[in-house]
């Protein structure tokens, strides 16, 4: 039998919307619909993503082999100290322990490992069948922190909950656990906590530079070169810095509740966000130490009149390039909405694993006509929208890439993998220079869908 | 050299059944692969895949939620199916199990055979074909699930209705090139062959016009069907006597005689393959590869004095283990360790078969020549190959990607083969097989020996 008409099944055509098409209104957060190939992870990816980078922890895969195998060291999550986190650990469940259950195995598996490793904190991530057998990671945990006299975490990650937001709660749960058990003795009152931030290719120590340079003290990266004793002592800092839509927002909640932390949303990439937040830290600082704000403007002024020159180079041969964006989080493709704005260029087709309903409706606020949203997207579809609106570049992971490639599209890499950072100042010239030399690149003109365009 | 065993598993030197049985999939016209499980576990394997052969490589879910682990993925299941016919317009579906599905235990057979009745009511006629494997990871590899998924497809495809003049060639898990290359050689031994699974094309596609949803090539079902009345079954593998083969199959089901072989790598597994080929064919070898047998051999030669007495760390999969430990012995190199996550049982004497009296004694760090047969050992991970690799002093190690981090710490060259290989570029392309593959293999190892001998040394030769 030959596939016929359009590549959208029925059952998707509420979670797609064209700019201008009528009202705006979208379907999201549902599940992933049965034989569409969706580009979504699972629970378990979203809390292994999250607190993988803490780097001087544990993480035992309670679960079978591929959970495990699929997650080691595939992240740029970068280390300034212990290394921990790029190990992968798994209990390889085996069919005697499907059928007579592997608490015991987990406890051995968990000593062993904290033996050999002496880790700060183990986190313990349940996976699909872990739910279905019935083990009970709570009371593993106890008894192996009781015993070893480190904090032992369940995450209750198990893959069918859900999708990555559900990962990204489990997640935050387990590091609440940690939260106001450290000294808060030294914290300065200009200080902040960065989360949602890990660390990708060095980013997140760019962005720390720019807090010492305003006077702002980082107590803890969540979790980007995380530590475990940083996290205890989190709640004593003045403010927590939020990126990233979902994955650690709940943290910052349950905070606020129970520490009185505020917290501020912020985005790290392109020039207008990353000169936003610091803005707004210095603004909120300001009572406390009224030159904050002139500190923070001459950092702007001074990366801007680094940046500024280089950029304009680039803008010059991009200008009026169409381009396409698909990721995870719907913050980020906010961000680069306005990063390809700044660089010329036109933003053709936007979408998000997990976005949610206003997150769309926020992207729809601030994209042009003709725009097309999209959530849970997946090959067959990304194709055609690629090749509907002509694009010169998609953004998206590795698994878009060869979506791409096979179009004749430009590719820029912006998920975890990524080994170049794209946040801050110098975060921008990385990434306008990323999508010049993909969208430049003379290959394209062999490639025989755009040669039988040219 | 004893290794230690532990409970936990650190840094696996193996992949889950399912990713196996997907990939066998890919390698038939028209299919699509799909897991009948939750999301995460598709999205995962696209993902490994994907960052090794640099192609799209789409995998169907069946997206199961906690409701349907609670009440069954039956109805998931057949959406599934349904959406896969209409957009992708799949030949074939392949669908494996995962852990969480084998556990509660829906019997994706019967649901299947429900659909196809359910689709027959309503008319339609053309359904593709629908392959079922069983795969759940706690038991087995990768390798398993992509054995089990070959021999679920001739099972379920394969008839002897007509009797035809062909080899059935099963070569197991080899890389783009390969399979390009062992088509080339039984074409031109004038041998029409089926070659299953065969994703020289769906894995290691040419730019076209368009993104096809589902890559051209493959191994076309026609074929697969008339794998029943076949001349022979050749079957690379040296460590699949207990398993229940697509090759064993073909043999006890339609009487195919089935001739097992290692992976054909180094001198003599290749010899045995063109002599089993000389010998079904009729035809001797083409001077082709008479001449490149020959350019091996004098390559030997050239080479030995590099190589003697060199030690070696082999991983992964056992059967690439096997062939890579055989062509080493070869050339005079010792093999110290040869590991693998697999858990065939035969490992072991396989290894002993190709290094037999042929492997030269490992001279010890301090120079003791005393005899040592090479350390094998089966249901290894990087933990253990670690341990072990720092006491035997290595000068190279032969493998996959994961074995980089131990590379970088012995400070010795990685030689990459297999899969995965995430970094470097054109792993679809490596040539492992035959006298061609053994030849590109063994510049390669002489190359990297030279070149870390040169970086070593503060003279600067630019004359070795
Ligand atoms: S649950 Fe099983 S099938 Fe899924 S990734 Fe884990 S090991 Fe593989
Ligand atoms: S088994 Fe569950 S937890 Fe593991 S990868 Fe699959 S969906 Fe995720």
């Amino acid at each position: 039998m030959s596939a016929q008409g359009s590549v959208i099944f029925k059952e998707r055509e509420n979670q797609i919307h064209r700019k201008g098409d009528g009202a705006f209104e979208m379907d999201c957060n549902r599940d992933s619909l049965a034989g569409a190939v969706s580009q979504r992870a699972c629970v378990f990816c979203g809390s292994r993503v999250v607190l993988y980078p803490i780097a001087d922890a544990l993480h035992l895969v309670h679960g079978p082999i591929g959970c495990a195998a699929y997650t080691w060291d595939i992240r740029g999550a970068l280390s300034s100290g212990p290394a921990l986190h790029r190990l992968s650990f798994s209990t390889d469940l085996q069919e005697m322990d499907i059928i007579f259950g592997a608490e015991e195995k987990l406890y051995r598996a968990l000593i062993e490992l904290i033996d050999r490793h002496n880790p700060k904190a183990a986190f313990v991530y349940s996976t699909c069948i872990v739910g279905i057998i019935g083990d009970d990671l709570e009371a593993v945990c106890r008894r192996v922190a009781a015993e070893k006299k480190i904090p032992v975490l369940p995450v209750q990650s198990e893959g069918i909950k859900g999708n990555k937001r559900e990962g990204y709660s489990a997640a935050c749960k387990a590091m609440f656990r940690l939260v106001g058990t450290g000294d808060t003795s030294d914290i300065s009152d200009l200080s902040v906590n960065i989360l949602g931030d890990f660390n990708l290719a060095g980013e997140l120590w760019i962005i720390r530079d720019y807090f010492k340079k305003m006077g702002v003290q980082t107590v803890a990266n969540i979790t980007g070169d995380g530590r475990v004793e940083d996290i205890k002592r989190a709640h004593g800092a003045a403010l927590n810095l939020v990126q990233c839509s979902g994955s650690t927002i709940e943290l910052a909640k349950m905070m606020k509740e129970s520490f009185g932390v505020p917290f501020l949303r912020v985005s790290y990439f392109g020039v207008e966000d990353m000169a936003q937040a610091l803005y707004e830290v210095a603004g909120f600082f300001k009572d406390k130490d009224p030159e904050i704000v002139e500190r923070t403007r001459e950092l702007v002024r001074e990366e801007l009149s680094v940046l500024y020159p280089e950029l304009q180079k680039y803008r010059k041969d991009l200008c009026g390039k169409k381009a396409a964006i698909y990721v995870g989080g719907a913050f980020k493709a906010f961000s680069l909405v306005k990063a390809f704005r700044l660089i010329g260029m036109k933003v053709v087709m936007v979408g998000s694993q997990t976005g949610t309903e206003e997150d769309y409706r926020d992207l729809h606020e601030i994209t042009d006509e003709g725009t097309i949203i999209v959530d849970d997207s997946n090959p067959l579809e990304l194709s055609s929208f690629l090749k509907e609106k002509d694009c010169d570049i998609f953004v998206g992971g590795v698994k878009e890439r060869p979506i791409a490639y096979k179009l004749g599209v430009g590719f820029c890499d912006h998920n975890h993998e990524r080994k170049q950072p794209l946040e801050g100042f110098v975060g921008m010239l990385n990434f306008a220079r990323e999508v010049h030399s993909s969208v430049m690149s003379p290959v394209w003109r062999f490639v025989p869908r755009r040669k039988e365009k040219a | 050299m004893e290794r230690s065993n532990y409970v936990s598993t650190t840094n696996a030197c193996k992949l889950c059944k399912p990713l196996g049985a997907c990939l066998a999939f890919k390698g038939i016209e028209g299919a699509v692969p799909m897991l009948h499980g939750s999301q995460g576990c598709a999205t995962y394997m696209r993902r490994y895949i994907i960052s090794h052969f640099r192609e799209p490589m789409d995998i169907a879910s069946s997206s199961l939620g906690e409701k349907h682990a609670v009440y069954g993925g039956g109805p998931n299941l057949k959406q599934g199916l349904r959406n896969i016919m209409t957009k992708y317009g799949a030949r074939l579906i392949g669908v494996a199990t995962t852990c969480l599905t084998e556990t509660i235990g829906d019997d994706v057979p019967m649901i299947v055979k429900e659909f196809k009745k359910e689709m027959g009511e309503s008319g339609l006629h053309d359904l593709p074909a629908l392959v079922t494997v069983s795969t759940p990871s706690y038991s087995g590899t990768h390798m398993e699930g992509f054995h089990a998924a070959v021999r679920a497809v001739v099972e379920q495809v394969s008839s002897n209705e007509d009797s035809a003049h062909i080899l059935n060639l099963l070569p197991g898990f080899l890389s783009p090139e390969d399979l390009r290359y062992l088509k080339e050689i039984t074409d031109d031994f004038w041998y029409p062959s089926v070659i299953l699974p065969d994703f020289s094309m769906t894995l290691d596609g040419p730019a076209l016009t368009d993104c096809e949803k589902i890559p051209g090539g493959g191994t076309p079902i026609e074929d697969i069907r008339r794998m029943g009345g076949a001349t022979a079954t050749f079957e690379f593998g040296s460590t699949l006597a207990d398993f229940n083969s697509a090759g064993k199959f073909l043999r006890d089901r339609f009487g195919v005689p089935l001739h097992q072989m290692g992976i054909p790598i180094g001198l003599r597994e290749t010899d045995v393959f063109f002599d089993a080929l000389e010998r079904l064919s009729g035809t001797a070898c083409p001077e082709k590869y008479v001449l490149e047998k020959g350019r091996l051999i004098d390559s030997y030669v050239d080479a030995h004095k590099y190589l003697f007495g060199k030690r070696a760390v082999v991983y992964g999969e056992e059967d690439l283990v096997v062939g890579l430990t055989s062509f080493l012995s070869e050339v005079g190199i010792t093999p110290v360790l040869c590991a693998t996550g697999g858990k065939s049982g035969h490992f072991k004497t396989a290894i002993e078969r190709v290094t037999e009296g042929i492997a030269p004694p490992a001279a010890g760090p301090e120079g003791s020549s005393a005899v040592q047969p090479p350390a094998v050992y089966e249901g290894m991970d990087f933990q253990q190959i670690e341990e072990l690799a720092l006491q035997l002093s290595p000068d190279l190690l032969i493998g996959h990607s994961k074995g980089y981090p131990l590379s970088k710490k012995l400070g010795i060259p990685l030689i990459r083969v297999g899969f995965p290989i995430h970094d470097r570029f054109g792993a679809q392309r490596i040539l492992h097989v035959g006298y061609r593959g053994t030849q590109s293999l063994l510049d390669l190892i002489v190359n990297s020996i030279l070149e870390a001998h040169q970086d070593d040394s503060p003279v600067g030769y630019a004359y070795m």
